[in-house]
């Protein structure tokens, strides 16, 4: 019996949060009941991007895309679809404003401006057994580049199509492998920053775990531009799933040739090593990263040298992350002027955004560059959650900034965005609306920074702290106008005089904040007040006397002693003693208590 | 081996580990790594064994293990209870879901409860934006989770 149908089960983190794997073994079993082991195969794949509406399961060749599929759904798709062919209408992503049933996958909005390169095979192949990935192309890059192509052609290659880093910098990709083959040394190392640092953020983690093998094909393909013999990759501790589906990956390449001595019958060798970080952002800077690979405290140092000249163990290194990889193999095989097509005159390609926060469709999404944040926000992201009015989007994670709703129509790239006084980064994106305070929110970066500076200089160590208690002292309604001022002075010399990314930009959250929502600061300070109603300190309790029982309960546990009434009757707050401590509201089992 | 005060089990378990490994240089992360899985973390004797291992001064262990988040210095609860901290959760209340787990546990000062069955910490992005807030317990993933039903979640660990 020839195969006639696949099944494509999520198996991306998501997915598997919401029981994916049980979905699976479901499917498998209804087959097998069904004595269609031959004819139907069932597979898991990687992130299909639109994990907001998981566990996703895709039938092929008949592109039926299910969403939200759990258990008794998938029995019904067996039953149905599988065994019958009648699809189950349920199941079918409904579009929300014209209610109509949307069976493809790149019929549905959340996909139609998407463009997927480094993502090509994510939610298509399964990570796990390469003989897909080369079914999909995969190594054929390699294949033509050590046999057709000298490593002078190849940089040129990653030169003119304009291919620039995707780890938050921007740094053009084939300048950095040039100074990197121009370094004399018989080693050098490819390094592949995998550390993923912006705390919401999960681009890096869906390619590793959904297509392992192209990071891989990009990590040789730059060896042998670069003449290096060796890579590492350096992955969080905590991705385990990213770990497992790379190991995997590492050892069948090996088996099949495509890594270790002479690939594909070349003087070409070329093998990679996983190292595993442990938990520390700062490790995401080069620097960093090389100290940490060595086995010592991650902690930057001054720059130059660069890696290209003195990196890992003193040898020339060439460093770019995961996505940058990624999107090598396919400029190689369908040409430099193709990718150089897609995006704006100075940023080339697609970039890959995690989307995030108060939107409809949170999920991964892969876009042309000078795409406008209105149309990720509104066309791929469906709005805003609970109809509720979007107040910022933030990207660039701890390094960027909060952008307003007057520049949603912007057409972002590497440098407009910086013009905004926020950064690409490395492609968090996450949405607020009405009920997010922007002063908190600056706080939570910030806090975020004071945590992960390593201490070495003191503008970032010291700077940062005082930037912080003046944050706290303003959400907690002792902020007065000078600290508004010392705030925008400490960040300009923070900025200014720290050794690394980290402190450089660590204020950026604060400045942008301050810059566009200036009158949210200015209410938290001169009303003390919280127009989002989010800093607990500047709320106002209130008891709500048809709730009220008068069980005591609160006047007991009041430290203060500011709760008044009889019992069984009505309870009252006098609200110029209370300390804010929130112990009556949590106290209260009726309810009664509300803070605004 | 009698001198170091922990498990001599265990202890043999991480010897034949390093003992495994041929590239010592550089091997100190994935030691520490692999100390902590086996010991669940970091006792100060195991750090000092680790050094003497790996002909190193115990000073450099010590630095390494206090400058990674991920290492441990205290025991942990039986179950560990992480609260995800990323932004995307933070911005959908996370921070309310922490403050009903401790208060649901009784934790004021530390992050272990006076029982020893939970230790709970924070994390960030784990990767199911989607999902946000993320709570993980002993790595099984909950999503969406509201503060009510902080104390259904502990209860399913509670036996
Ligand atoms: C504080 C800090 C954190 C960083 N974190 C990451 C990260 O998590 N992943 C990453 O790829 N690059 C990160 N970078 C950028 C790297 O230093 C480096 O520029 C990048 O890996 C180069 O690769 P690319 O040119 O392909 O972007 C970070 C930089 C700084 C200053
Ligand atoms: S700027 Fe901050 S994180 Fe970077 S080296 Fe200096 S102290 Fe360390
Ligand atoms: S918030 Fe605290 S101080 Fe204020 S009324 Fe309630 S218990 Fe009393
Ligand atoms: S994890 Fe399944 S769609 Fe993202
Ligand atoms: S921020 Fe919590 S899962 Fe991403």
């Amino acid at each position: 019996m020839p195969l006639r149908m696949e099944l494509l089960v999520c198996g991306g983190t998501g997915c598997q949060a919401s029981n994916s794997s049980r979905v699976l073994e479901v499917l498998r079993e209804g087959i097998q009941e069904a004595n269609l082991q031959e004819e139907v195969r069932v597979l898991m794949t990687g992130c299909f991007g639109f994990c907001e509406k998981g566990p996703i399961v895709k039938v092929m060749p008949d592109n039926i895309f299910y969403v939200e599929v759990d258990e008794e759904s998938a029995r019904k798709i067996v039953r149905e679809h599988v065994i019958k062919g009648r699809i189950v209408e349920e199941k079918i992503y409904k579009e929300p404003e014209t209610e109509e049933r949307l069976p493809e996958q790149s019929s549905i909005p959340f996909y139609k401006k998407q463009i997927r390169i480094a993502l090509r095979n994510c939610g298509k192949i399964d990570p796990e057994n390469i003989n897909e990935y080369i079914a999909s192309d995969g190594y054929m890059a390699l294949a033509r580049v050590l046999t057709e192509m000298t490593p002078e052609e190849v940089i040129d290659a990653v030169k003119r199509s304009g291919l620039r880093g995707r780890g938050g910098g921007g740094f053009p990709t084939g300048l950095k492998w040039e100074a990197t083959r121009k370094s004399k040394s018989d080693v050098k190392y490819i390094i592949c920053n995998a550390d993923e640092g912006d705390p919401g953020a999960f681009m890096d983690r869906s390619i590793l775990e959904g297509d392992p093998h192209s990071v891989l094909e990009g990590m040789a393909i730059a060896g042998y531009a670069i003449g290096a013999q060796f890579g590492y990759i350096y992955v969080r501790a905590e991705y385990p799933l990213a770990i497992h589906r790379l190991r995997i990956a590492i050892s069948q390449a090996r088996e099949m040739g495509l890594l270790g001595k002479n690939i594909l019958g070349t003087n070409f060798s070329f093998d990679v090593e996983i190292k595993i970080g442990a938990g520390a952002f700062i490790c995401g800077e080069e620097t960093a990263l090389i100290n940490s690979i060595e086995g010592g405290r991650g902690e930057p140092t001054v720059k130059p040298p660069y890696p290209a000249q003195v990196g890992l163990w003193k040898k020339p290194t060439n460093i770019n992350n995961v996505e940058t990889f990624a999107n090598v193999p396919p400029i190689i095989l369908n040409g430099a002027e193709w990718f150089s097509s897609i995006g704006t005159e100075k940023s080339k390609g697609t970039k890959v955004f995690a989307l995030a926060g108060k939107v409809n469709n949170v999920g991964l999404v892969e876009v042309p560059m000078g795409i406008t944040l209105r149309e990720i926000i509104y066309d791929l992201g469906g709005g805003i959650k609970g109809g509720k009015k979007f107040k910022a989007v933030q990207t660039g994670g701890p390094s960027g900034g909060c952008i307003p709703a007057e520049h949603l129509d912007t057409p972002i790239d590497y440098d407009t965005l910086n013009a905004l006084g926020s950064m690409m980064g490395s492609g968090g994106m996450i949405v607020m609306d009405e009920d997010d305070c922007m002063v908190n929110i600056a706080k939570f970066y910030l806090e975020f920074s004071c945590d992960e500076s390593c201490g070495r200089c003191t503008a970032c160590r010291v700077g940062n702290k005082r930037m912080l208690e003046i944050l706290n002292k303003i959400t907690e309604g002792k902020g007065e106008m000078e600290d508004l001022e010392m705030l925008k002075e400490l960040a300009e010399t923070v900025k200014d005089s720290s050794l690394c990314g980290l402190g450089q930009t660590s204020p950026n959250p604060v400045l942008s904040t301050m810059k566009f929502f200036y009158d949210e600061y200015l209410a938290h300070v001169k009303d003390k007040s919280c127009p989002a109603g989010v800093c607990t300190e500047l709320l106002k309790y209130y008891i709500i006397p048809e709730k009220c029982v008068g069980c005591t309960a609160c006047a007991k546990v009041c430290p203060v002693n500011v709760i008044h009434g009889e019992p069984r009757k009505v309870h009252v707050i006098d609200r110029e003693g209370c300390i804010k401590c929130g112990e009556c509201y949590r106290t209260c089992r009726f309810g009664a208590i509300t803070r605004k | 081996m009698a001198k170091y005060d922990v498990d001599e089990v265990k202890l043999r378990q991480l010897e034949e580990y390093i003992d495994s490994i041929e590239q010592k240089e550089g091997a100190l992360i994935g030691v520490l790594y692999k100390a902590q899985e086996i010991f669940g973390y970091l006792p100060k004797d195991v750090q000092l064994f680790i050094a003497r291992k790996l002909g190193i001064f115990a000073a450099k262990v010590y630095g390494v293990a206090t400058f990674y988040s991920y290492f441990t210095m205290e025991p942990r609860g039986k179950h560990v209870i992480n609260v995800c901290m990323g932004t995307a959760c933070f911005v959908k209340g996370a921070d309310k879901i922490l403050e009903e787990i401790k208060k649901e546990l009784d934790i004021k000062d530390g992050n272990m409860s006076k029982d020893g069955l939970f230790t709970v910490d924070t994390l960030r992005c784990v990767g199911a934006c989607g999902l946000a807030p993320v709570v993980m317990v002993d790595g099984k993933v909950y999503g969406r989770v509201k503060v009510e039903e902080v104390k259904g979640i502990l209860d399913e660990y509670r036996e």
